[in-house]
């Protein structure tokens, strides 16, 4: 395909024009008519497409919420339920924001899922999958810091809970959460800052890491459901995969369906349930922000009681915090050694073994039980009775949680051993059609 | 173009863009100070938040005096003998050793405080923020069992003189001590620990 780049473009008109001063023909071929993607791409294939959709969209909907939005502590809860009120379709827009936070993390966790189980991180995508897993880290914190905006309870305790987390590591905490702040407790700097951090800073930094895995992406071509590598059988005289057919129009059509059963998806959720419960928006975030009422639940939103369930299943080890800190930060950043801890032969599921289905199976239930954990209280199984030796007085949530986490973490752990004791299938050369 | 074609000088090529980017680099850190510093907290927030002094020879004996930092009420209470000696009874307090870090290492002690009568504490439950009321005296509307100590009006948490928290309150740990010290004998600053000295 690098030749299509030598080759000067030369056409009439206005096309003709453009492409002696800018490279649109060329771009056009080299990243969508004639970018061969594998012909056997799944259901698991949409949500890349979608995660930028709704990246821009939270984009678009951002801009239009921060013409009304004020980041200062005594109007910013009055200033969304201006915009809730009394701005033209604002309860729109901030509905479409809310509820694309929520959906952009849904996308993010399926897109993952999907990585994991085709081994799309295995060489030579490694870099693709570090750049992934950054722009999930930032995406986290993107989400963290517009939580706080609407200056209700559960935004401000929130931010609380986590800034004190900083607290807890050793020698530097406290005066690093104070820098965080920027006060001595959660107030108007801070949320000034956050907002800073929410509109611009991270937001060109995932656009800049998003554009960075697009490269990645079509530098070393997508993965596909066999993990067969469709550049090795090409067309001796095209030089175009055989198993390959041009993203354009076959991909984007593909993904327009995805999308727009997408857009029902999210239709239904923003006019019939935008705080899906409590679980999109928390029930205790329509109450202003009150820095000296704590409210009796602190709960993070849905898509961070995973890691929240695990920092609240270490215990204090020495009266400190930190171990279960940086559980909860090792359980993020062991994704960017998956790369390196895979040492199975085949890419795809469909051609490991039992082994290592298992493993990914108790993986999934273990961060779905997690989550779940991570938005109740951790006394909502009782405690187990004292007659029982060890655990008496324990609460059982908090045993399942640690139990989970263990698993959680050994999915990873053990990952280079199973996957090498693994008995695999053998691959096909060629992709195979259903 | 030059008539010198002398070979290239690789090693002094080197050492000049290492030279080059080590200049640069400190440049840039130097850069940086600015903008990491400007995160800190503002003079206005330090102002707000600055220690407060307070002479404790204005609390009797038995008595209780509130003082304010950082926008939270904190009490100044001279314990007398009899209410040091109420201390003593562990088991109805969920945790007597104040092993949870609500206070300063240097009054993780039995009468949590530096000094063994005189109690700062930050008067806010622990459980949502309210201010509990001093109920310094036995008995009472209390009933028989109060030794003394501090009630939570809102959802009913008592505390004990030394404000540790009773079994079946509410509040899930002891009240708050600030850091402390005693910058004479008659006087102390609340807000800074004493390790900070000066």
């Amino acid at each position: 395909m690098k030749k299509n780049i030598d080759k000067k473009i030369t056409g009439n008109g206005l096309m003709g024009w453009v492409d002696e001063r800018f490279p649109l023909s060329s771009f056009i071929k080299n990243h969508l008519t004639e970018y061969y993607a594998p012909k056997n791409f799944n259901f698991w294939y949409f949500f890349g497409a979608l995660a930028l959709f709704v990246f821009v969209m939270q984009i678009l909907t951002g801009i239009f919420l921060t013409m009304y939005y004020k980041p200062d502590a005594s109007q910013a809860f009055a200033s969304v339920e201006f915009i809730m009120r009394d701005v033209s379709f604002g309860w729109l827009i901030r509905y479409m924001h809310s509820t694309g936070a929520s959906l952009f993390f849904v996308v993010i966790y399926l897109h993952m899922f999907r990585g994991l189980m085709y081994g799309s991180y295995q060489k030579p995508r490694e870099l693709l999958w570090l750049f992934g897993v950054a722009i999930f880290l930032l995406l986290m914190a993107e989400a963290f810091f517009g939580y706080l905006l609407p200056w209700g309870q559960m935004s401000y305790w929130g931010a609380q809970v986590i800034v004190n987390l900083f607290a807890t590591i050793p020698l530097i905490g406290p005066d690093l959460a104070e820098w965080v702040r920027g006060d001595y407790l959660v107030s108007d700097a801070t949320l000034n800052r956050f907002f800073a951090f929410h509109v611009i800073a991270l937001p060109l930094a995932l656009a800049g890491l998003i554009m960075c895995h697009l490269v990645a992406l079509h530098e070393v071509g997508s993965n596909n459901p066999d993990g067969v590598e469709i550049k090795e059988t090409k067309d001796k005289k095209t030089g175009v995969p055989l198993d390959g057919i041009p993203f354009h129009p076959y991909y984007t059509v593909k993904d327009l369906i995805g999308l727009s059963v997408f857009l029902i998806v999210f239709a239904l959720i923003v006019f019939f349930a935008p705080e899906m419960g409590g679980y999109f928006l928390e029930a205790n975030n329509f109450v202003p922000a009150d820095p000296l009422v704590t409210p009796s639940h602190i709960a993070p939103v849905w898509y961070f009681t995973p890691f929240y369930s695990i920092l609240r299943a270490i215990p204090p080890i020495l009266g400190s915090q930190f171990p279960g800190v940086a559980a909860m930060g090792l359980s993020v950043l062991i994704f960017f050694f998956v790369p390196w801890l895979d040492k199975s032969k085949v890419r795809s599921i469909r051609y490991k073994g039992l082994l290592y289905k298992k493993w990914l199976a108790a993986f999934v239930i273990s961060f779905f039980v997690l989550g779940y954990l991570g938005t109740v209280p951790s006394n909502v199984w009782g405690q187990f009775s004292s007659i029982i030796p060890l655990l008496g007085g324990l609460d059982i949530a908090t045993f399942f949680a640690r139990i989970f986490t263990l698993i959680y973490f050994l999915f990873f752990i053990m990952m280079p051993y199973y996957s090498k004791k693994d008995i695999t299938k053998k691959v096909p050369k060629r992709v195979i059609m259903k | 173009m030059t008539k010198n074609n002398k070979k290239i000088d690789k090693n002094r090529r080197k050492f000049l863009l290492a030279a080059t980017c080590a200049t640069g680099a400190v440049g840039v850190c130097a850069l940086g100070v600015p903008f990491v510093s400007s995160m800190s907290p503002s003079e206005k927030a330090k102002a707000a938040g600055a220690p407060v002094e307070f002479d404790v020879t204005q609390v009797p004996r038995g008595e209780i005096k509130t003082a304010e930092w950082r926008g939270q009420p904190v009490w100044i209470l001279n314990r007398t003998e009899k209410m040091l000696s109420s201390l003593s009874d562990k088991e109805i307090l969920t945790d007597p050793e104040s092993k949870s870090p609500q206070q300063p290492k240097n009054c993780q002690n039995a009468t949590r405080s530096i000094k063994p009568n005189l109690l700062v504490m930050v008067g806010i439950c622990t459980h949502l923020g309210c201010s509990p009321t001093p109920k310094l005296s036995k008995g009472g509307e209390m009933g028989n069992g109060w030794e003394g100590g501090f009630f939570c009006p809102c959802h009913g948490s008592k505390f004990d003189l030394a404000g540790r928290v009773y079994k079946g309150s509410p509040a899930p740990t002891n009240l708050v001590i600030p850091p402390y010290r005693y910058s004479d004998d008659k006087t102390i600053i609340i807000g800074e620990s004493e390790s900070k000295k000066g």
